[in-house]
């Protein structure tokens, strides 16, 4: 990135973030890109050739007037779009709520998604109902589109009877076969070359199926993640690569992530067309992934997509950013507040008013607490009831083996 | 019954789960057009084509991954990691994500993914083509772990790894394929004159969790796996003692019940692997079998292994356990 900046270190570079605790962040005021500055190429005849601009640059659909403009402009009803508005509010209210849980003891851990609530939703709203998705931690939102009760969720993050991954994993790490959500794995990155096989297989079934998935601009340094450009560039199979830029690996910023060019150009490199997007655009995201979507039903395989976006909160409940960057850091964020953004354009094109708002929002702040309180009917976490100690045993082989057995005999549980 | 070297077996194996499941797929490096660097693959991508057996990039990382992705899809697939010594790439995606998805997903998904690959020393390997790292996958809950030492265990064993809806690490002693090894590198007999050369050409299974009683006596209990059990034979019949020797096949989970009954049986018991000793899976199979035979026990367990170091090069005689040290350990069981 050409405007990376690093520390004067010898013998080697040494990247730094652009601010640090006590400076005064600035990113500039506006992006310089608008959203007339790059075409939409036909998802039908695109090769990676085709988006090398939009790889380095930066797709937009709502300017800073809160007006829809340009090629990217999707075919998406306001009711579609009050209705990602609402999911995403709901994502923000949901974690919120989990926070205050964690905070007040009732919850080991949490992750929001704060700053990021676009991300999952708007990409998920572009989807089939079939496709499959292969989230990180940052993308539970996408259950809300597909329809999951709050209550199950609450469950897991509980780690109660209800809990469908029976206490075995920690909060936020979800599963939901019903909805096509692959189970999350606290180890980063793994996902995204296991979605390139989960996409092959519907390739080799002859489905008109995709399969999309993240990982974060810190974890973009793994194996896995090269390993899935490169294995989704040899073999072209239906899949969505998100990179989600933004901007923190816990404390390390992306200027120490990589020294290249952006996360998109990347996809360049293995012939996979990549597309840099305004993350905080719901407009954009959504259709840039209807885009990446319609290039899966002309069978012309995967995509390759920057995120670019801010982590405006935490990256978990046990972390602090206060110590490695300024409080306020989010405020000046070019790309401004998901939610608020959406609420703007939709208030402005006299599809959305402040009093409707209002009103969702303490509606879904009632359902939040009410499934909250129905959830906690299952279970809590300092007095149970837990799920029975033989889960530990269970579903480790598709049968129990002798020598688990004996381990849990010998538990007496 | 035809006579087959453990290619042949092997690949026989494969052709059948490629007719009876059009699920199965194969892939791997050097698998597809050139049926892989031992063989196991050949003409398996002509007859069944290129969407089921491939090549796949050189990244062992990205072949379980897409394998684990696979599975969860609904296809069966059988990933060749082409030596086990460079299957540490795969090994996050192997021990982190294949062997616990089951189990923290609460049962919703599961990928029934059978990774083959060629262990073992005795071809003049060195470090990196020679190693045993079974026990590094014992250790990993979630895994069965399966290592054949003929050409009919080979066929039936692989038959049932595939078929298993839990992941498999199928270990192929490579020094084994095309002959049994008695520990004498100047000898390269072929399995042509061997009785587990015959293997029926039609379908069938060896379940998993089943040891093989490869010879029955009284004086001590041998027990060993994929190549070493070649080696082992040799070294009960130059010892002049009647053993029972066990070749256990599947490590993961080991057959309780026949390595239980032969030691309370004998008293005595050896185990022999050509892996390291240190943490190797011996040392889990002494400790199980101490607790459950302490008492008809009359010496104490030996094991002869691999030392605690890299495998070497030209010295590989040196290294592996050889019927002169296996002897010399039964007849050290019977002086108690």
């Amino acid at each position: 990135m050409s405007d990376r900046k690093t520390a004067v270190t010898t013998p080697y570079t040494i990247g730094t973030a652009p601010f640090r605790p006590g400076d005064e962040a600035d990113f500039g005021g506006k992006f310089k890109e608008q959203p007339e500055d790059l075409n939409r190429p036909d998802p039908a005849k695109c090769s990676a050739d085709d988006t090398i601009k939009h790889a380095s640059g930066l797709v937009r659909v709502l300017n800073d007037d809160n007006e829809a403009k340009g090629e990217w402009i999707p075919d998406i009803s306001a009711e579609q779009l009050i209705q990602g508005l609402e999911y995403m509010m709901r994502l923000r209210i949901f974690d919120d709520r989990m926070l205050k849980m964690q905070r007040t003891g009732k919850l080991s851990f949490y992750m929001r998604s704060f700053g990021e609530e676009a991300v999952a939703i708007a990409q998920t709203m572009a989807l089939e109902d079939n496709d499959w998705i292969f989230p990180s931690y940052r993308q539970p939102g996408a259950q809300f589109v597909r329809g999951r009760d709050m209550v199950s969720m609450i469950c897991h993050c509980i780690g109660n009877t209800e809990d469908n991954v029976k206490g075995r994993q920690m909060p936020v790490h979800y599963t939901w076969k019903e909805g096509r959500f692959i189970s999350i794995s606290s180890p980063v990155g793994t996902q995204f070359s296991q979605a390139v096989g989960v996409a092959m297989a519907s390739a080799y079934k002859g489905l008109d199926e995709a399969c999309i998935t993240w990982l974060g601009d810190g974890t973009s340094a793994q194996g896995d993640y090269h390993y899935a450009l490169n294995f989704a560039s040899t073999f072209k199979p239906p899949v969505i690569l998100n990179v989600v830029n933004n901007q923190w690996a816990i404390s390390t910023h992306q200027n120490l992530a990589t020294g290249g060019r952006t996360f998109a150009e990347r996809g360049l490199a293995y012939d996979i067309p990549s597309i840099r997007v305004d993350g905080n655009d719901f407009l954009a995201l959504y259709s840039v992934t209807k885009w990446a979507r319609d290039r899966v039903s002309a069978g012309l395989g995967p995509t390759h997509i920057e995120v670019y976006t801010y982590r405006a909160g935490a990256h978990s409940s046990s972390d602090d950013p206060s110590a490695y960057r300024p409080d306020d850091e989010f405020k000046c964020w070019p790309g401004g507040d998901p939610v608020d953004r959406l609420k703007q354009y939709l208030i402005k094109s006299g599809n959305w008013d402040e009093k409707n708002h209002k009103k969702l929002e303490k509606k879904i702040d009632d359902e939040v607490m009410t499934a909250y309180k129905a959830a906690c009917e299952f279970g809590d976490l300092a007095s149970g009831p837990y799920p029975p100690a033989s889960t530990i045993f269970t579903e480790v082989y598709e049968t129990v083996p002798w020598h688990v057995q004996e381990q849990r005999e010998e538990l007496g549980k | 019954m035809v006579k087959m070297n453990m290619i042949a077996a092997l690949n026989s194996a494969l052709e059948h789960q490629l007719e009876r499941d059009e699920n199965v797929v194969i892939f791997g490096e050097d698998v597809g057009y050139f049926g892989g660097v031992f063989r196991v693959t050949a003409g398996l991508q002509n007859k069944f084509g290129a969407h089921r057996v491939f090549d796949s990039p050189l990244a062992e990382g990205g072949i379980a991954a897409i394998a684990m992705g696979m599975g969860i899809n609904g296809l069966r697939p059988v990933a060749e990691i082409q030596f086990a010594d460079y299957i540490f790439p795969a090994y996050d995606q192997i021990v982190n994500e294949i062997a616990k998805l089951r189990h923290r997903s609460g049962g919703e998904f599961s990928t029934p993914v059978t990774f083959r690959t060629p262990a073992g020393g005795g071809i003049k390997g060195g470090h990196h083509h020679s190693q045993s790292p079974e026990s590094q996958f014992t250790h990993t809950p979630g895994l069965k772990v399966v290592y054949c030492s003929n050409p009919y265990n080979a066929k039936g064993l692989l038959t049932s790894a595939i078929e298993s809806n839990d992941p498999v690490i199928f270990f192929e002693p490579k020094r084994c394929y095309r002959g049994p090894f008695y520990g004498d590198p100047h000898k390269v007999p072929t399995w042509n004159s061997h009785p587990d050369g015959e293997v029926p050409e039609e379908y069938y299974s060896i379940p998993l969790e089943q040891a093989r009683v490869v010879m029955e006596g009284s004086d001590c209990t041998v027990i060993s796996w994929g190549a070493m059990v070649h080696v082992a034979e040799q070294a009960i019949k130059n010892s002049g003692l009647n053993c029972d020797l066990i070749d256990l096949q599947t490590l993961v989970p080991w057959d309780r019940d026949t390595v239980v009954n032969s030691v309370k049986k004998t008293g005595r018991c050896v185990i022999v692997h050509e892996a390291p000793k240190t943490s190797g899976f011996g040392a889990e199979m002494s400790a199980s079998i101490q607790e459950r035979c302490f008492y008809h026990l009359e010496a104490p367990i030996i094991r002869v292994t691999g030392w605690d170091t890299p495998f070497p090069h030209t010295t590989e005689w040196d290294y592996l356990p050889s019927p002169e040290r296996i002897a010399d350990a039964i007849r050290k069981t019977q002086e108690e």
